[in-house]
C-alpha cells in the first residue's frame, strides 16, 4: 500500500494568524447552530421591532400629548434588536468556544494549531465580523420596517435626524459586543449552559437586583451597568432615565472596556491551562 | 523523532507520568505500551503540548511542539478520533484544520480518497460509524504529510477489518521512513504490529527496546520436552540447574533455565530418548503481565472463596 501518495506543495512560510482565520470562517459557516442562532437573531429582532412599533401606530391616537412628544421612534424600531437579539448572540458567542470543549474538537484543534494565542484571536476577530455583519442587517432592516410601520402616526425617524445613524449602528455595535463577552465568559468556563447562564445573569438579573438598592445608590451605579449600554446607545430622545448615564458612546465604552479586560484575562487563561 | 527527557506530570496529588525519558526513531513502528492508566495519554498530550509538564520536556526534532513552523507537516497525531464537532461534514472538518497550516483543498479531497471516505465526505460526522471515525481522524493525521504519526489506542473498539486496515496502514507509513508512535494496551495488537517497545506502568518507564528482546527478557521463556523416561530427565535437569514442572500429559516436561541445546545435551549424557525438543516463546501478554504486574493502577477486588452464613 503506498501510504501517502502526495500533492501535497511545499508550505509558503509558517503558519499563524491568516491560516487560522480562514479556519475559524470555515468552522463558523460549516455548523448548523450558526445558521439557527442568526436566523433567530433576525427574527427576534425584526419581529418585535415591528410588533412594538406596529402596537404603538394602533394606540397613537389614546396616547397623551406628552407621550406622543417624548416618543423615540429610532429606539422603538431596535428595540427588539437590542433587548432580545443580545440574548440570542449570547448563545452564538458562548457556543463559538465552548462548543470545541464539549465536542472535543479542541484537542484537535490545538494540535492543528498549538499557538494558543493565535486560536484565540482568530476565534474572537471571526466571530466579531459574523456578528457586527448580521446585527448590522438586523438593525437596519428594523429601523426602516418600524418607521415604515409608524409613517402613520407622523413621528417616523429619519437616518439624518440627530443621534438616528448612531442609534441605529451602535445597537449593532452593543449587540456584537454582548457576543463577545458570552465569548469570553465561554472561554473562561468552557461550559456552554454555564457561560449562557452567568451572561444573562451579568445583562438581566444584575439590572434587577440593583434596583433594589436604595434609590440614590442605584443612580450612582445604573452608568456602569452592561444593561444600560443598549438603552442609551439607542436613544435620541433624552429622557428622565438618561440622566444618570453617560453618553450614549461613553456608555459604549463602559461596556467596551468591560469586554476588553474579561477577553484578555480568559485568552491569557487559554494560553497556560490545560486543554 | 520524539525525544522525552525527565517528563513529570501531576494531576493535583496524582503523579500521571514520573520522570520519564525515551526516544522515538523513524522507520520503524513503535509501540508504546501499558495497562490503562499508566499515562500513556498524558504523555501523547505532553508531547503535543496539550498539558504542560510539571518537569521535563519533549521536542520533535528538537523542537518544542508548539515551535513548529507547521505543525501538521511534522506531526499526525490522534489522540483521540472522538474528538470532532459532530455537526460538521467530514470534508469541511478536515478543511478547517488543513487552512490553519495552509494546506489546500485538493489534499483535504486526496486524503478522504485515501482513507475511503469519499463517497460520505459531505455527510456530518455524527452519523459515522467508530470505524468511519477513525478513519476520518486518521485522514485528518495525513493532511500534512508528517513525518512524524502519533496514534492513542487507534484499533480500540474496531472491527477485525478496521483492526488490520489500520496495522497496515502504520506499517506503510513505518515503511516509507517516517516515525510512528502507537499506543495501546492490547499485547496482542503490538505483537502484530510493533518493531520497537516502550512499556510503562504508573507513569514510569519499565521497558525500552525492541520486540524480540523484550520477549526473550522476560522469564516466560522455557523448553517443552517430551520422553519415555521423564523421571531421569528431570532429575538430571535439576543437577543441570535448571527445573522441570511435569506439562499437560505424562512425559512432557516444560524446562525453565536450561535452553534446549543443554537440555538436548543432557539428555544425550543421561542416555534418555527424546521424542520432542520444543522452544516455548513466551508471547508478548504474557511478558507484559509479568512486567506490568506491580504495576496496573487498579487491581479488580477479589472476591471471596467461601460463602458465610
Amino acid at each position: 500500500m503506498a501510504a501517502i501518495t502526495t500533492s501535497l506543495p511545499p508550505a509558503a512560510g509558517r503558519s499563524g494568524l491568516s491560516g487560522a482565520l480562514v479556519s475559524e470562517w470555515t468552522k463558523i459557516r460549516s455548523v448548523r447552530s450558526t445558521y439557527w442562532t442568526l436566523l433567530a437573531l433576525l427574527a427576534v429582532s425584526i419581529g418585535l421591532g415591528g410588533a412594538i412599533t406596529a402596537a404603538t401606530a394602533a394606540h397613537w391616537n389614546q396616547m397623551s400629548p406628552g407621550d406622543q412628544a417624548t416618543f423615540d421612534a429610532t429606539q422603538t424600531s431596535l428595540a427588539g434588536l437590542f433587548f432580545l437579539g443580545q440574548l440570542v448572540i449570547v448563545v452564538l458567542g458562548a457556543m463559538t468556544f465552548t462548543s470545541e470543549y464539549s465536542t472535543g474538537m479542541i484537542r484537535t484543534s490545538l494540535w492543528a494549531m498549538p499557538r494558543r494565542p493565535v486560536v484565540y484571536a482568530a476565534k474572537a476577530l471571526v466571530l466579531a465580523a459574523v456578528a457586527l455583519t448580521v446585527t448590522l442587517v438586523a438593525s437596519f432592516i428594523t429601523f426602516f420596517l418600524g418607521q415604515a410601520i409608524l409613517t402613520s402616526t407622523h413621528h417616523q425617524a429619519t437616518l439624518s435626524g440627530p443621534g438616528v445613524l448612531r442609534a441605529v449602528v451602535g445597537s449593532a455595535l452593543y449587540v456584537t459586543l454582548c457576543g463577545l463577552f458570552a465569548f469570553a465568559v465561554g472561554a473562561l468556563l468552557r461550559h456552554t449552559a454555564g457561560a449562557i447562564t452567568t451572561v444573562i445573569g451579568i445583562l438581566f438579573v444584575l439590572p434587577i437586583l440593583a434596583h433594589v438598592l436604595p434609590t440614590s445608590w442605584y443612580h450612582g451605579l445604573e452608568r456602569w451597568l452592561p444593561s444600560q449600554v443598549g438603552m442609551a446607545v439607542s436613544t435620541t430622545v433624552p429622557s428622565s432615565d438618561s440622566h444618570y448615564l453617560f453618553s450614549a458612546w461613553g456608555e459604549m465604552l463602559v461596556f467596551g472596556v468591560y469586554v476588553a479586560v474579561l477577553l484578555v484575562i480568559a485568552g491569557s487563561l487559554f494560553r497556560t491551562r490545560d486543554a | 523523532m520524539i525525544e522525552a527527557r525527565g517528563l513529570t506530570k501531576r494531576y493535583g496529588d496524582k503523579v500521571a507520568v514520573n520522570d520519564l525519558s525515551f526516544s522515538v526513531a523513524p522507520g520503524r513502528v513503535t509501540g508504546f505500551l501499558g495497562p490503562n492508566g499508566a499515562g500513556k495519554t498524558t504523555t501523547m498530550r505532553l508531547i503535543l503540548g496539550l498539558d504542560s509538564p510539571n518537569s521535563g520536556a519533549v521536542t520533535i526534532d528538537g523542537k518544542r511542539y508548539m515551535d513548529l513552523a507547521n505543525p501538521m507537516r511534522e506531526v499526525g497525531a490522534l489522540l483521540d478520533a472522538k474528538a470532532v464537532h459532530g455537526g460538521r461534514s467530514a470534508y469541511n472538518h478536515l478543511l478547517c484544520l488543513a487552512q490553519t497550516n495552509g494546506i489546500g483543498r485538493r489534499r483535504v479531497t486526496e486524503v478522504l480518497e485515501l482513507v475511503g471516505l469519499t463517497d460520505v465526505a459531505r455527510k456530518r460526522s455524527k452519523g459515522f460509524s467508530l470505524g468511519m471515525g477513525q478513519r476520518l481522524g486518521i485522514a485528518a493525521t495525513l493532511l500534512g504529510d508528517p513525518k512524524v504519526l502519533m496514534f492513542d489506542e487507534p484499533v480500540n473498539g474496531l472491527d477485525p477489518e478496521g483492526i488490520l486496515w489500520i496495522r497496515n496502514f502504520m506499517k506503510a507509513l513505518a515503511a516509507e521512513g517516517r516515525t510512528v508512535f502507537v499506543s495501546s494496551h492490547l499485547m496482542s495488537e503490538m505483537e502484530n504490529t510493533a518493531d520497537h517497545l516502550i512499556v510503562i506502568g504508573r507513569g514510569q518507564l519499565l521497558a525500552d527496546c525492541t520486540m524480540e528482546e523484550f520477549i526473550a527478557r522476560s522469564s516466560g521463556q522455557s523448553v517443552r520436552v517430551r520422553t519415555p523416561q521423564p523421571e531421569l530427565l528431570a532429575k538430571a535437569v535439576a543437577t543441570a540447574g535448571g527445573t522441570a514442572a511435569n506439562g499437560g500429559s505424562y512425559g512432557e516436561l516444560i524446562v525453565q533455565g536450561l535452553n534446549a541445546q543443554h537440555i538436548g545435551d543432557i539428555a544425550f549424557d543421561t542416555g534418555v530418548r527424546l521424542h520432542e525438543l520444543t522452544v516455548v516463546r513466551a508471547s508478548l501478554e504474557a511478558a507484559f503481565m509479568e512486567l506490568t504486574g506491580d504495576s496496573v493502577e487498579y487491581h479488580a477486588a477479589v472476591p471471596a472463596a467461601t460463602g458465610r452464613n
